[in-house]
């Protein structure tokens, strides 16, 4: 499998930067304007969160293989303090009447595949993939 | 899906060009109705603006660079609409869902409380009830204990909706474990306030009215439990008199007692049972007054009990615009013979 790249999140400028690892990624593996769009999005979405929420974390990006599919992924972790209760979090309506954006959901919604692990009091990590078409 | 999106693409081609050369009304039109099939597809806002490139790129080789990059512009400015449209679209279909498991709810509700009219010698009995939203908690129950009686309830949820229907059958099932009472309002009463105080909220409250009617003696026995009153309509007078059935709201305290009323019934006479969903309809000038439905009462006293209750529910929907704000039911018995 090809190396990941990371990025730490602990300011704001940080989510500039995992926005900038996942379009040169995306670029680089060919996905359309529109999808290059969709995966910064969740990026800026998952690292707002880390920035938000945990304070501290890192973002990863790696292009991978399955079969005749190609693709890029997504890890989001933090050692914040976990989420209490993730149903209601994957919940539309929940994290967003907040004004906080478009929330795990939503974030869920532009990729292919998402996958949640957390604990409370040790952190979060998120995975996502997006296929190439 | 891809062939799908491909002939979307193709059709928007079409449009678009058509447009271009002719700047006619009618490809705007076309473009409008278009849009509605993208809907129907689920194409998000993003993708529009990316079909709308590709299209464009393809029938216009040379787009400036500045244009073609204000375009990715644009598409990352409308990922946020993009992702609150689809929310929106998913709320939507989560609140069918909600609405039709509601009306599964509804139905069941008017199956278990509604129960059978009964016919009885001597009385004719009119009764409408509606809900103002799709459950209520306005409740309505006739008993007909044996051949010469029947006993008849009215009770009003303080509050509206699921939590006031929920409520209002488990009041179903404590009346129907209290048979051997029936006969006494009082008696019934004072049960039904220790089963709703041991197991309903305390922050909510059910007032009754409840009468039974003795058709041997032509007697009417009632009870009230801070329910609206209702009226008493005297034939030989031409009078209306207030009901009045003093009695402390049902789940406020474990021993209240419950005053019993009886009075004597001739022919012609009317006994009206209803709820404040009758006497608290807002029209554009206030709360009506009670005065105002024994008028409307009154006005159509020459027909059935059943005909004037269904008159004055109409007149009364009227004079709200249709729009119900509180459950409504009101029942009248009327001694014929």
């Amino acid at each position: 499998m090809a190396v990941q790249s990371c990025v730490d999140v602990r300011n704001e400028w940080d989510i500039v930067s995992a926005r900038q690892l996942g379009r040169d990624l995306a670029k680089d593996l060919g996905f359309s304007s529109v999808d290059q769009a969709r995966i910064t999005t969740a990026i800026s979405e998952l690292a707002r969160n880390i920035y938000l929420y945990a304070g501290n974390g890192r973002i990863c990006v790696e292009p991978i293989e399955e079969g005749n599919r190609r693709g890029l992924r997504i890890i989001a972790n933090d050692t914040g303090p976990g989420i209490q209760d993730i149903r209601k979090v994957m919940e539309d309506g929940y994290t967003t009447s907040g004004g906080l954006g478009a929330g795990l959901p939503g974030v869920k919604r532009l990729m292919d595949e998402f996958a949640i692990h957390s604990t409370v009091d040790v952190g979060t990590e998120i995975h996502i993939t997006k296929w190439l078409r | 899906m891809l062939g799908e999106k491909g002939l979307l693409v193709e059709r928007y081609e079409q449009f678009l060009s058509a447009y271009l050369s002719g700047r006619t009304e009618q490809s705007l039109y076309k473009a409008q109705q278009f849009s509605r099939k993208m809907i129907e597809q689920n194409i998000s806002p993003e993708e529009v603006i990316n079909i709308h490139y590709t299209v464009l790129e393809s029938l216009n080789g040379d787009i400036p660079e500045q244009v073609k990059d204000s375009f990715d512009f644009l598409i990352e400015v409308m990922m946020g609409y993009g992702m609150a449209y689809r929310e929106h679209q998913i709320l939507r279909d989560k609140q069918l869902a909600l609405e039709s498991e509601i009306e599964v709810a509804a139905s069941m509700q008017q199956t278990l409380l509604q129960g059978e009219v009964p016919t009885v010698d001597a009385l004719e009995i009119g009764v409408i009830s509606k809900a103002a939203k799709k459950m209520s908690g306005d409740y309505y129950h006739f008993v007909q204990n044996s051949p010469e009686s029947i006993s008849v309830a009215v009770a009003d949820v303080i509050g509206k909706g699921v939590p006031a229907a929920l409520c209002m059958s488990m009041i179903k099932y404590a009346m129907d474990s209290l048979p051997e009472q029936q006969n006494h309002p009082s008696i019934v009463l004072e049960n039904l306030n220790r089963v709703v105080e041991q197991n309903v909220d305390p922050t909510m409250f059910i007032t009754m009215f409840y009468g039974h009617y003795n058709t041997d003696l032509h007697r009417f026995f009632y009870a009230g439990a801070g329910h609206e009153p209702g009226f008493y309509y005297n034939a030989l007078t031409d009078d209306f008199e207030e009901f009045t059935a003093k009695g402390l709201v049902l789940g406020v305290s474990r021993n209240t007692k419950y005053k019993q009323y009886e009075k004597k019934i001739e022919v012609g006479d009317m006994i009206i049972m209803l709820s404040d969903g009758v006497t608290e309809c807002r029209t554009s000038s206030g709360f009506i007054s009670r005065d105002e439905v024994i008028s409307l009462i009154r006005s159509h006293m020459h027909l059935s009990p059943q005909e004037i209750v269904d008159n004055v529910y109409a007149e009364l929907e009227q004079l709200q615009e249709f729009e119900l704000r509180d459950d409504f039911t009101l029942i009248i018995l009327k001694r014929t013979v």
